[in-house]
């Protein structure tokens, strides 16, 4: 039985084994490496065939340098702090999208919640990339969006929206809703219409039902997607790259830089390294949370 | 101590706490209540009693207000209640599935209907307590619903819906969820407890036995209508229609056709066989179809023909279902009619003498059988 039991969780193991822990502490070697005009472009490289002695050089010439680097130049820690606002707010924005439109769904007659189901779903059946394209087409000066704020009047000159913080705002939004609205989409589905009929009953209008009963009871919902859009959003680079300007600051536009213009590979692995170290927080409360659900289902 | 009777339905001067008033609700073409007038008196326990579909559960809906009439007036002590809504009536309800708030312990789920009356903090302490005691959950108060067992969370589904003192209790199948023994000891809870607050009850259930037990009156409903509202010893005794019969206990009914005699009627129900008579208030003309009902315990059951029985009928017996307490034999008449007679086991299985394919005796009194003309 333990045996068996060993072999079926060994495919697992391995796979985090081969793709996620070996490739990180290659990461964590280059980011303790220093920086060289060679291939790969840092020192030392491990020679395994050399012996010991080789070894011990190895060992030394690993260090904390990049690491101190990181903290001595202001743009890292700006460029961290300023992914984790930006991830922040767009998390709450796309709380504030998402929660209407999974609560409709969760209301509307069942014959209609697959097909409402796939067209949440249906955007990723397009390149991503292409989507944020898109994007700038209808956000840009001479864009779709202005044109039609100038033909209905609203605006008399067509406002800056692509490269701003609002056009990567709208993009994430844009890109992370239906992680947003899937997970509160299923706890809202499973909420029992007898709960609601019981506060009604029980005194409550329809408005403090559902503040007291429905948000309560779809929290989990809410934690889930906001993590699922948080998490992602700290690191990205596609959305801030392509819709963002000049003084749009993500820690991932950093690390491209770092890794692609300066060619720093080591300097890029440390603040890899350090944006893992932050994340860590944020994926360990989205374990404890889905947890917690589980257990409260059973 | 002798006690006065409570049946409020008989006395004229009595004013009713509900009053249905041609009644009719519709779901598109469905109709689920059709034309249908009722009172029910403070203090009542009445019970609902039907099949799934009869509209029962409609008319517990359209009193807690989750459902208005299509046409017709429900009156909460005189008032028409069409345009009140459901937070707003002295109506509370008890769901089917309990309905417990998941994210509230036992106590803020009590504490639910108080807080929202807008009730100051030492009030709500002292009647959550009181409602606790009520339903001994003294010592659960802060658990979670899903930490305690299904009878506790019946109580607590039952304390949160007594908490704000309702002038009208409605319970939907209170007691489904629960196994028979347990089903017993709540049932008398209930009904311990609904005497103690003095709250009128409705309670709707498909469970005859359930309703027999709690209620004070019983309404046996069919298709949208209410078929014979009485107190659960008349609605035994003396069912007005084959339905009811049917659906209260277990019965056999005897189609024939009647024959005035002396003060009642013969009833002729097989070629060649001698006619039963009953005793009856019930007006048949002469030749018409009409159905015997008799009760199973009604008929005795012996292996000699019995002298001086007002009915009596040879048969054999083909099956026999051992209750313990009681054994059902199922005897065949001639011409093939089953019927069904009950005897209590007042001895030991060794010493009784009937057994399958022995030619017994069936026999009952003129007052034993109920004649119905549908």
């Amino acid at each position: 039985m333990k045996l068996r039991r060993f072999f079926l969780l060994l495919p697992p193991y391995l796979w985090l084994l081969a793709l996620f822990l070996v490739p990180f502490l290659i990461v964590l070697k280059i980011s303790l490496s220093d920086i060289a005009l060679a291939i790969p472009p840092y020192t030392p490289t491990l020679d395994i065939g050399a012996g010991w002695d080789s070894f011990r050089t190895f060992l030394s010439g690993l260090d904390f340098e990049n690491f101190v680097f990181l903290t001595q130049d202001d743009l890292y820690w700006k460029a961290y702090l300023s992914s984790l606002r930006i991830a922040f707010i767009a998390t709450a924005l796309t709380l504030l999208v998402g929660y209407p439109i999974a609560y409709g769904m969760a209301q509307s007659a069942a014959e209609w919640r697959p097909t409402l189901m796939m067209l949440v779903i249906l955007p990723f059946w397009t390149s991503f990339l292409i989507r944020v394209y898109s994007w700038m087409g209808i956000l840009s000066t001479e864009g779709f969006l202005n044109q039609l704020l100038l033909w209905i009047g609203v605006i008399d000159a067509p406002l800056t929206i692509l490269n701003t913080n609002v056009a990567v705002y709208i993009g994430i939004v844009y890109t992370y809703l239906p992680f947003m609205i899937l997970p509160i989409y299923a706890t809202l589905e499973k909420l029992d219409e007898s709960l609601l009929e019981a506060a009604e009953d029980l005194g409550c209008s329809r408005i403090t039902a559902f503040w007291l009963i429905t948000i309560p009871l779809s929290r989990s919902g809410i934690i889930a997607g906001c993590f699922l859009v948080f998490i992602p959003t700290i690191g990205e680079f596609v959305i801030p790259s392509l819709l963002g300007g000049s003084q749009t600051l993500m820690i991932g536009k950093v690390l491209w830089e770092e890794f692609f213009n300066n060619r720093d590979w080591p300097v890029a692995s440390a603040v890899a390294v350090i944006l893992l170290l932050i994340l860590i927080v944020p994926i360990l409360l989205f374990q404890r949370n889905q947890q917690k659900q589980q257990e409260a289902e059973q | 101590m002798a006690q006065t009777e409570f049946a409020p339905w008989n006395d004229p001067e009595a004013k009713p706490l509900i009053q249905f008033k041609n009644v009719t609700k519709r779901f598109g073409a469905f109709t689920a209540i059709d034309d249908l007038t009722q009172d029910i008196y403070a203090q009542e326990f009445f019970a609902l009693l039907g099949p799934s579909g009869c509209g029962k559960t409609t008319m517990m809906r359209m009193l807690a207000g989750f459902e208005n009439p299509t046409e017709g007036q429900i009156l909460l002590s005189g008032q028409n209640m069409a345009e009140v809504p459901p937070n707003k009536r002295a109506v509370n309800m008890m769901f089917q599935s309990y309905a417990l708030f998941p994210h509230l312990s036992v106590w803020d789920n009590i504490a639910f209907g108080l807080r929202r009356a807008r009730m100051p903090k030492p009030e709500i302490d002292a009647r959550v307590d009181e409602m606790l005691r009520l339903t001994r959950l003294e010592k659960f108060a802060k658990r979670k619903p899903h930490q305690i067992s299904g009878g506790q969370r019946q109580r607590v589904a039952l304390a949160r819906s007594l908490a704000k003192a309702p002038k009208l209790l409605l319970l939907d199948e209170p007691l489904g969820a629960l196994d028979a023994k347990l089903r017993q000891d709540t049932q008398f809870e209930l009904m311990d407890i609904q005497e103690k607050t003095g709250t009128t009850f409705v309670i709707v259930t498909h469970d005859q036995e359930e309703a027999m037990t709690v209620a004070s009156r019983v309404a046996v409903m069919d298709e949208g209508r209410i078929v014979q509202v009485a107190t659960p010893a008349e609605i035994y005794e003396a069912p007005n229609t084959v339905y009811v019969a049917d659906f209260i206990g277990d019965v056999n009914i005897i189609e024939g056709a009647a024959t005035p005699s002396g003060d009642g009627y013969d009833i002729a129900w097989a070629e060649g066989q001698a006619p039963f008579h009953a005793k009856t208030q019930t007006k048949l003309s002469n030749g018409q179809r009409c159905y015997l009902a008799i009760r199973p315990e009604k008929i005795g059951i012996a292996t000699e023909k019995p002298e001086g029985a007002d009915n009596t009928v040879q048969g054999k017996i083909i099956d026999i279902a051992y209750l313990g307490n009681l054994s059902t034999y199922h005897v065949e008449l001639p011409g093939g009619k089953m019927i069904k007679a009950q005897t209590a086991n007042t001895r030991r299985l060794s010493r009784r003498a009937l057994t399958w394919e022995d030619d017994v005796w069936l026999s009952w009194t003129n007052t034993g059988s109920v004649v119905l003309d549908r």
